[in-house]
């Protein structure tokens, strides 16, 4: 029963890993102002780009050097989730264009994007076509602690995971303190609250805000390059990585934009993603309806919020206003 | 305060409120020339093909023989149909980002109307699944908007949190449903006896949701322009603060308007599942409730700008598909380039609202 447990408690993990990556970002990019729907689609570039620095890497480059197998899609999926974020920022910012409709059209495009590629990255340079399939580097991403299955149940259900799934709980601890107890993170959460306050104050607000949607573009784009290359082990499916975008969004509203509530969230959005594995004796039908949970947990979580109107339980204030300066 | 004060900033850039449409035009269409350069720009780059060869195949996709131009009409209608659904809200600034889902559970209700009801004459199957879709639809929306209206929930995450909700129902429908079984699929419904089909108008499949989208296109023209609703709508949109002042109801406003804008999606559903496809799946909307918002805002809510939006669209993703199978490309081409072509729509719009002065302009006397 223990084991079931905590064999249950490691997928919820693992499935909630990408979750974090994106929700963190997300929480980041929200309290600058910037109602980012377009993280669905940066999570797909973030995914692909990183297969794709891979696939280049493993042609022409040492397998052997582990810290380049991993730094050269890392880097690769950084940049790519940062081009789709400036483009956002681009748009929104500087061209004060509305931030639902450009999230949308860069998910579309995101989406897009990575499906082309991942479909066919090896026909249009290799020539073979066919699947991807990075076992190369994905193994470096898969590499876990060498004493981890040493250390029974325990080990096996905490310390089992790639680095990539640490780093996702170091990020959200890191944003959580830097919005909380630096200067820097109070301004930005000024920007997402008031901006023509800020700007009054001397704050930068363009500054804050290309920077906060980079940075949370970069971050979840991470989630994408998880999924890939640590979960599947370095091959792509189109669309394989589902709604979990979407999913990282509605997590964003269940931590009530507070990173370090995403790490608990994350773990139980991914045990309800895959909680109907486990139920036993459940029917084909329940099992979709099992499916529904994190979407109406979220639901009833941003039902209760604004019911209460807590103070900081609240979303940002400008949240997904174009702030433009004159028209104070 | 701030220190920019003292010196004038090399770039400047201001409210333009009033351009003449015209120029307006010129702006969209030039931006939208830019955008097809770019496009085959990336097109030479991957694939080294000849652009103006892709765009050859790519006006076969929607012109290239009678079916396809029918194909195309019918794809533009039920995507006008969605847009048109969305737009009364969005007019009033409520973004109903759960289109999807209202279309869905459309298309849920009048699928569960052929199934339940295929010995019934076609023509009441019709007529229930017509009621049936609205109410579904207009359920859908008007959840989120109580909790709006009453407690100001968000309503973009409530409404995009639906849509999940309403694709694990049709999910859970469709192992009820599934033919063959343990296909996971539903199949055409009522194969034989067609019953609840809308039926060919002058032998063309497709004319009936074309002429019923037409119709509606013009309806809300007058409803948004002309009527006391449209009026009440815009004042909302503007600020609900003007709103209560006049004497208008918000709340009864807001709800009644989503109201309107589910029952409609609900419709674009029952056109997708009775006049199109016949069947259903959790893919029956196809990600449309989206493409609608970005149609209905490029067209600035305009219901006749929204024909020539939403073809646009249409165009490009036919265009793309035709490209794909031509040239042997992956199929999300088409995603790529209707991307591209939105990101340089979105930014035409600055140009047009906002005027840009470089260097020195006059001094002005805080």
């Amino acid at each position: 029963m223990l084991a079931i447990l905590a064999g249950f408690l490691k997928q919820a993990i693992i499935q909630g890993i990408p979750l974090l990556f994106g929700s963190t970002g997300e929480i980041i990019t929200e309290k600058s102002g910037n109602l980012n729907l377009g993280i669905p689609g940066i999570m797909y570039i973030g995914g692909i780009s990183g297969v794709i620095g891979a696939y280049f890497y493993e042609k022409h480059g040492d397998v052997d050097n582990a810290l380049l197998c991993v730094l050269v899609p890392f880097l690769t999926s950084i940049l790519g989730s940062v081009i789709m974020s400036l483009i956002y920022c681009f748009l929104t910012v500087t061209m004060k264009a509305n931030q639902n409709v450009t999230g949308l059209a860069l998910t579309t495009f995101g989406v897009g994007v990575g499906n082309f590629f991942g479909g066919s990255l090896t026909s249009l340079f290799g020539g073979e076509g066919g699947h991807i399939a990075l076992n190369a580097t994905g193994k470096y991403y898969q590499a876990t602690l060498p004493f981890a299955d040493k250390l029974g149940l325990f080990g096996e259900t905490f310390l089992s995971f790639g680095f990539l799934a640490y780093l996702a709980i170091f990020i959200s601890l890191v944003a959580s303190w830097y919005l909380n107890h630096t200067r820097s993170g109070l301004n930005l959460r000024a920007v997402g609250e008031n901006p023509a306050t800020a700007d009054a104050a001397g704050v930068n607000v363009t500054l804050y805000k290309y920077v906060a949607t980079c940075v949370g573009g970069a971050i979840a784009g991470l989630g994408g390059l998880y999924f890939i290359m640590d979960y599947i082990g370095g091959s792509w499916t189109n669309g394989g990585f589902g709604d979990r975008g979407w999913l990282a969004i509605a997590l964003v509203i269940f931590a009530l934009w507070k990173p370090k509530f995403s790490i608990l969230g994350s773990i139980l959005f991914g045990g309800l993603y895959i909680v109907y594995l486990y139920i036993p004796g459940l029917s084909r039908n329940s099992q979709e309806l099992f499916k529904m949970l994190p979407y109406i947990v979220t639901i009833i979580v941003l039902i209760f919020t604004s019911i209460r109107k807590k103070r900081e339980n609240q979303p940002p204030q400008s949240l997904g206003l174009t702030y433009f300066r004159e028209e104070r | 305060m701030n220190k920019h004060n003292h010196h004038e900033p090399l770039i400047r850039i201001s409210k333009n409120d009033a351009m003449p449409w015209q120029k307006a035009w010129a702006i969209r269409g030039a931006c939208i020339l830019a955008a097809f350069i770019v496009c085959a720009v990336v097109i030479v780059f991957v694939t080294n093909l000849n652009p103006l060869q892709v765009f050859a195949s790519m006006f076969e996709g929607s012109f290239g023989s009678e079916r396809k131009i029918w194909i195309a009409l019918q794809n533009t209608a039920i995507l006008l149909c969605i847009s048109l659904a969305v737009t009364p809200a969005f007019k009033m600034r409520f973004w109903n980002l759960g289109a999807e889902g209202q279309v869905l559970m459309g298309a849920l209700a009048t699928a569960a109307c052929m199934i339940n009801l295929s010995d019934l004459p076609s023509t009441a199957i019709i007529a229930i699944s017509i009621g049936a879709s609205l109410v579904s639809g207009l359920i859908w929306g008007v959840i989120p908007s109580l909790f709006k209206a009453k407690w100001n929930t968000n309503e973009s995450l409530f409404t995009l949190m639906m849509n999940y909700v309403a694709i694990q129902l049709i999910a859970y429908f469709i192992t009820f449903w599934e033919n063959p079984k343990g296909s996971n699929t539903v199949g055409i419904i009522n194969f034989n006896s067609e019953a609840g089909w809308i039926p060919a108008i002058f032998n063309q499949k497709y004319l009936f949701n074309i002429l019923a989208v037409f119709i509606l296109t013009f309806i809300m023209y007058v409803y948004l322009k002309h009527s006391k609703h449209g009026y009440e709508i815009s004042v909302v949109g503007e600020s609900e603060n003007t709103a209560r002042y006049i004497g208008i109801n918000v709340k009864k406003t807001i709800i009644r308007t989503v109201a309107i804008s589910g029952a409609l999606c609900g419709f674009a559903g029952f056109l997708l599942v009775a006049g199109t496809g016949h069947t259903i799946s959790t893919d029956t909307a196809g990600g449309q409730g989206f493409t609608a918002i970005m149609v209905s805002w490029l067209a600035k809510f305009n219901p006749i700008i929204m024909i020539f939006t939403s073809f646009l669209l249409v165009f490009l993703e036919r265009g793309a598909g035709e490209i794909a199978t031509a040239f042997r490309l992956n199929e999300s081409v088409s995603e790529i380039l209707s991307g591209i072509i939105l990101f340089f729509i979105i930014g035409s719009e600055f140009f047009i609202n906002y005027k840009v002065s470089i260097g020195k302009s006059k001094k002005e006397v805080n």
